[in-house]
Order: C-alpha cells, then sequence, then structure tokens
C-alpha cells in the first residue's frame, strides 16, 4: 500500500508537491481533454437520432424520447410528462398539437377524453437511447463497403509495392560499389521535399498518357517510390556488417538470396517504420485520389466522406456515423501498436 | 487452451517459414540465370531499377515536364498539343499595381491565396512549434503515465484530413458543442464558419491540434538524447531551472528544432486537404491557399488552365526551395547541424 502512495505521490522535491507538479499534471489534463475531447463529442454525436442532433443546446449522452404504439393511430405517439392544473403528474401520449396547446390522451385508456394542455405543461419522456440506425443507414447510402474495400486495397498494395522497390534500391545503394550510385542517392535525397503537390498536373498527364484514370493502378503506384523510404532504409542497411554477405557469399548465396534471406530480415526495424508511415499516408491520401477517381465505385474512404459531406450538407447524423467508421481502422491499429509507432517516428524523425 | 494455442502459433510459425522459404528458392530458381549473366556489380542495377523506373517516371520526369507547362498555354492537357507561350504565364501571374494589395493583381486569386499562405505559414508555425516545444518539456520530465500521455498528444496525427475537418466542423457550427459552452457561460453565439476572421483562426488552431503530436515526438527524442549527466554538473555548479534551460536544454535542442522548423514550414507552406473540407477555402477567399489555388485552375474550374497552374506551382516549389536552404544555412552559420 505504502508503495501504491509513493508511486502516485512521486515528486520533483523531496516530500511535498511541487508547484511545478501540479501545473504539469494541470497541463497533462487540459491535453488530454482537448486531444480526445472531440473525437468523444464525434462519437456520442453519432449516436444520436436527428431530433437529438438539432437540440440546442446539445446534451452528452444520446437521448431519444420515448414513444407508444396505439391500434387507433398509424405512427407512434411521442410520450410525456405532463403536469396538470391540479397539480397532478400524469404520463400521456400526444396526438396532436396546434400552436402552443397540445392535444393528449391517456396510453393506457386511449378511448378516454383527450386532454389538452398548454405545451409548457409538458416535459418528453426520454431514456438514453443510441441509435445504430445512422450506422446502418449511412453503410448502405455511403457505400461504406466499396469505399473500404478500395482503400484497403490501396492502403495494402501501396505499401508492399513500397517496401520491396524502397528496400532493393536500398541494398543495391548500400552494399554495392558502381557508377552513378552517388548520383542516385543524391538525386533521390534531393527529392525529399518535392511535395506532389508541386508536380500534380504532370503527373496527371503521364497518368492520363499511361491510361491510369479512373484506376486504383494510378493512385497506388505514384507514390511507391518514397525518397523517404530509401533514405530511411539505406541508413538502417548501411549499420548491418558487410561480413555477413560476404561469408554468403562464400556459401554460394545469390544476390537475391542474400537480399530475401539476410538483408530484409536483419533489417526489420527500419521496415516497420516504413509500414507504418506508408500505412498512415496511403490510408489518409486525399488530393491525389481526389484527382485520379472521378468515378464514385472507385473512391477511397476519404474522397468519399469528403463528397458525401458535400451533397448531404445537412444529413449530420450519418455524416458523423460514416467519419466514425472511416477513424475506427487507424485508431484500433494505433491502439495496438501504439508503443512501436510513438517509437519508431521519434528515432526517425521523418513523416 | 494456452498450450494448444502456442502449438497453434507454431505451427503457424512454421507454415510461414515454409512459404517464404519457399519463396525465397522460386525466386532464386529465376534470378540465378540473370545473375549468372549480369554478374554481382550488375544485379546492384537490377535492383535499384524498379524504384528507379517510378522515382523517373512519376516524380523526376514531372518535375522536368511541370517547367515546359509553365512556358506553355490553352487547356489542353497533351504537352504536344500546347501552343508555346513563353513568358506569359508568370507575367501574368505577376501582373500587379501594388503586390500588396491583391486586388490590384491580375490574378488576383493567386496573390490572396499567396497572402493568405504567408500569414497561415508565419502563425501556424510559430504557434505549433510553441506548443510542441511545451509539451515535449512536460512529457520529458519525471512524470507518471509518459506513454499513455505520449500517445495523447500523438493520436490526432494519425487522423486523416477529411475527418480532422468533419469533427471540428461539428463543434464549430452554429448549434455545435463551442456556441453552447460559450452560451452557457453568458455568451453570445459566435459564427465561426461564416466570419473570414474566425475561418482562418480556427484553421490554424485545427492544424495545430491535428499536427502538434508529431513535432512533440521528435523534440521530446532531442530532450532525451541529451546526457542527464550534463544536468547534474550544473545543479552542482549551482545553475538553477531556468539557468540550464537556457544553458543546456535549448543550446543542445537546437538541431532538432532545425529539423521541427524545415519540416513544419514545409507542410505549412502546402496546406491543402485539411481546409479544403472544413471551409472549402471558404468564406469567400479568407481561407484559399496555393495549393488550393493550383488545384481550382488546373483541376477543379471549368476552364482548366494547366499552364497557369503549373507557373504558379513553380513559384510555390520556388518558395519551398528557397526557405529550406535559408534555414539549413541559418542553421549551419549558428553552427548547429
Amino acid at each position: 500500500m505504502a508503495t501504491v502512495i509513493d508511486f502516485f505521490t512521486r515528486t520533483r522535491g523531496k516530500n511535498r508537491l511541487h508547484m511545478t507538479d501540479f501545473l504539469t499534471y494541470l497541463y497533462l489534463a487540459a491535453g488530454t481533454l482537448l486531444m480526445f475531447g472531440p473525437i468523444v463529442w464525434l462519437v456520442m454525436s453519432s449516436f444520436k437520432d436527428r431530433a437529438e442532433l438539432v437540440r440546442f443546446p446539445p446534451r452528452f449522452l444520446p437521448y431519444h424520447q420515448e414513444t407508444v404504439t396505439l391500434p387507433d393511430y398509424k405512427d407512434p405517439l411521442p410520450l410525456f410528462r405532463v403536469t396538470l392544473d391540479d397539480g397532478s403528474v400524469r404520463t400521456l401520449a400526444q396526438v396532436r398539437r396546434v400552436g402552443i396547446e397540445a392535444q393528449m390522451i391517456d396510453p393506457q385508456n386511449p378511448e378516454g377524453e383527450v386532454v389538452r394542455v398548454n405545451i409548457n405543461q409538458r416535459e418528453p419522456v426520454e431514456s438514453i437511447y443510441f441509435s445504430f440506425e445512422n450506422y446502418t443507414r449511412g453503410v448502405t447510402r455511403f457505400n461504406f463497403w466499396t469505399y473500404l474495400w478500395n482503400s484497403v486495397i490501396v492502403t495494402v498494395a501501396a505499401t508492399i509495392l513500397t517496401l520491396l522497390v524502397n528496400s532493393m534500391a536500398a541494398f543495391a545503394l548500400s552494399k554495392y560499389e558502381f557508377r552513378g550510385r552517388d548520383a542516385i542517392f543524391v538525386l533521390t535525397v534531393s527529392t525529399l521535399m518535392v511535395p506532389i503537390s508541386v508536380i500534380l498536373i504532370p503527373v496527371f498527364l503521364v497518368i492520363t498518357e499511361i491510361g491510369w484514370t479512373n484506376t486504383l493502378i494510378g493512385v497506388i503506384v505514384p507514390g511507391a517510390a518514397t525518397p523517404t523510404g530509401v533514405f530511411l532504409l539505406r541508413q538502417y542497411m548501411l549499420t548491418i556488417p558487410d561480413e555477413l554477405i560476404d561469408s554468403a557469399r562464400i556459401d554460394g548465396a545469390s544476390e537475391w538470396r542474400i537480399y530475401l534471406q539476410i538483408i530484409l530480415p536483419l533489417a526489420r526495424p527500419a521496415l516497420a517504420v516504413l509500414t507504418i508511415f506508408s500505412v498512415m499516408w496511403r490510408w489518409n491520401d486525399f488530393l491525389w485520389p481526389l484527382i485520379v477517381l472521378t468515378r464514385s465505385e472507385l473512391f477511397t474512404l476519404q474522397v468519399g466522406l469528403n463528397s458525401f459531406q458535400g451533397d448531404l450538407q445537412t444529413q449530420w447524423d450519418l455524416v458523423l456515423a460514416m467519419t466514425v467508421l472511416t477513424l475506427l481502422p487507424i485508431t484500433l491499429v494505433f491502439a495496438v501498436l501504439q508503443r512501436y509507432i510513438t517509437t519508431g517516428i521519434a528515432t526517425t524523425g521523418m513523416k | 487452451m494456452t498450450r494448444t494455442g502456442r502449438l497453434l502459433r507454431r505451427r503457424a510459425d512454421h507454415l510461414l517459414t515454409g512459404f517464404f522459404n519457399g519463396l525465397v528458392s522460386l525466386v532464386d530458381a529465376i534470378m540465378h540465370p540473370l545473375q549468372n549473366w549480369v554478374g554481382v556489380r550488375g544485379m546492384a542495377y537490377i535492383f535499384v531499377l524498379p524504384n528507379l523506373l517510378i522515382f523517373g517516371v512519376f516524380i523526376l520526369f514531372p518535375m522536368l515536364l511541370n517547367f515546359y507547362y509553365a512556358f506553355t498555354g490553352g487547356t489542353n492537357l497533351f504537352p504536344d498539343q500546347r501552343p508555346f507561350v513563353g513568358m506569359d504565364n508568370l507575367t501574368r501571374l505577376f501582373e500587379c499595381g501594388d503586390f500588396l494589395v491583391p486586388n490590384s493583381c491580375r490574378e488576383d486569386l493567386f496573390w490572396r491565396a499567396a497572402a493568405n499562405t504567408f500569414v497561415f505559414v508565419i502563425l501556424q508555425v510559430t504557434v505549433l512549434v510553441f506548443i510542441a516545444l511545451v509539451t515535449a518539456l512536460i512529457l520529458n520530465r519525471n512524470i507518471i503515465g509518459r506513454g499513455f500521455f505520449r500517445s495523447v498528444f500523438f493520436y490526432p496525427v494519425l487522423l486523416s484530413p477529411v475527418v480532422v475537418a468533419l469533427i471540428w466542423r461539428w463543434i464549430l457550427q452554429q448549434d455545435g458543442l463551442l456556441n453552447a459552452l460559450i452560451m452557457a457561460l453568458g455568451g453570445e453565439r459566435v459564427a465561426f464558419l461564416t466570419s473570414a476572421q474566425w475561418a482562418q483562426f480556427w484553421v490554424i488552431v485545427i492544424s495545430v491540434w491535428a499536427q502538434m503530436g508529431f513535432y512533440t515526438l521528435i523534440l521530446l527524442a532531442g530532450l532525451q538524447a541529451i546526457p542527464a549527466e550534463l544536468y547534474e554538473a550544473a545543479a552542482m555548479d549551482g545553475a538553477g531551472n531556468w539557468q540550464s534551460f537556457w544553458s543546456i536544454t535549448l543550446p543542445l535542442l537546437m538541431p532538432t528544432m532545425l529539423v521541427v522548423l524545415v519540416l513544419s514550414m514545409i507542410r505549412a507552406v502546402q496546406v491543402f486537404d485539411q481546409v479544403f473540407a472544413f471551409t472549402g477555402g471558404g468564406p469567400g477567399t479568407a481561407t484559399l491557399y496555393m495549393v488550393q489555388y493550383v488545384y481550382v485552375t488546373g483541376f477543379a474550374n471549368q476552364t482548366k488552365e494547366y499552364g497557369m497552374a503549373a507557373a504558379a506551382s513553380l513559384v510555390m516549389a520556388l518558395v519551398l526551395l528557397l526557405l529550406t536552404v535559408g534555414q539549413l544555412r541559418l542553421g549551419r552559420t549558428s553552427g548547429i547541424s
């Protein structure tokens, strides 16, 4: 017990809680609220039905007004808690509302007389209710599975391609002496800072000439030769001792065998970092797929989500649910791999 | 249960290894004759070829082609059908009564975008680097749950620009959470998304929110690389906290700071997707930035003026180059990199 208390009161000062400790934790608490708050709010909102979404001021939990279905009425009737003139409180169903007057009946006795009350005398009967309909309706309206499938294909294929071509190039650049090696390396590194936004038009032309507009391959291939990846892997492979390669050659291994069975396994940490980057880049990529893809059945999640919010400016119930579904996969990956991701990025310092 | 689990896992490992070894042998069988033909030296070219091909076709060649586009006119995408117009695009871009007044320019949208981008870069980078530094310093202290908090600040980095934009539009809309909080505290409702100043303000806040975790991580790594003995020695010599911050932490963190500055500035100049999904460049042209100008001129407009868009991106590339070189030189002359 004492150690637990010790642990939680571990401070800078010898014994007492130092002022800076207090400020530190205050900052961290505020930061956590600012970073997670918007996402928590998004998730809670995505479960609200349309009436609850337009409610102002909004509430944190998703509520939903209870209704009752009566034999004589086609639509379910909303339930209210009504304070009558004599001071008694009854739960009544509203049949219709005319101006400031509401006509209510007793759901237990639907044949009974209609009670007319001022709308200020009634309070809706509510319960917490997670509206999964937002998700089920959104998924059909939004073509979610198509977009998800496209996004997964792009991310997986692009990442495999990137890892393959980058690691091959990095192997050649780090372990061989050949003419033009330094030129290739310098050329690669000097384009580290060239963003695709600067060469948008000519890349689009190349894609058009090859006939890759409106194809997923047109989204996948152009970004595969990442200078970042080549640089990262080359720096790492330089630390692999040459003696390993020499002795493999003496044993009669071919260059391909050396690459596949010695270099790749040893470069696993760097490959892992590049995998994380590539997945992040490709999953979230927006501008390039936006330009290459104009047919909506080829949209990735990001492009689809953006056009969805434009089409349905006011249908927040569906848009919010789809936003949650779009951020879910990458969040799950992060939850599982967060330690590797944060340390990986911290040690390489690139994005 | 655990034993069967372990057994299953071992079998899966075994299968995977077997599959990989089979693949290696297969590739080897195909590649061995190739190696006999080109020799060990020649294999290097084979290894570098795929990457070089993609790099050449989709990065290097387009970079050169961009120059050609910038000096040709018309609305045809194919270079052989584009008339050569020399400096026309660039002079049109720079035809200005007064460079500080976008309205006096022929391409007023470009100058508005340039002015917006300039203000955005200055403010965003300053705020971003400052907050990232403070957060990194705090995370570097002896705190409970450092790993957790590190992840908390990093998480928004993973979110896509479209998702970030939607989250914040939902919070900032007329009847959104923020207005509810303001009114609960007795304030007036604010039209955050339809006022030019507020939109510009929130674009900065949101991009800082979404990016700071990344730079915090880099700065934290830089802080942890500073040897603890230095602080111990300084404390022995009677230096206070502030003193050791100014004379140990800051100078030794400078190389990392330089990396953070270069990276964040380059990203700030290219600001596009988040804002595009958040405000669409509006209200009016309040949050129109350079990349969006290129996108609109070259792709979204009815008449696709590829030449103008290429000329504008050329100007942008030049700005990026100057920024990078300038900062690196600054770093070198002050002896930090």
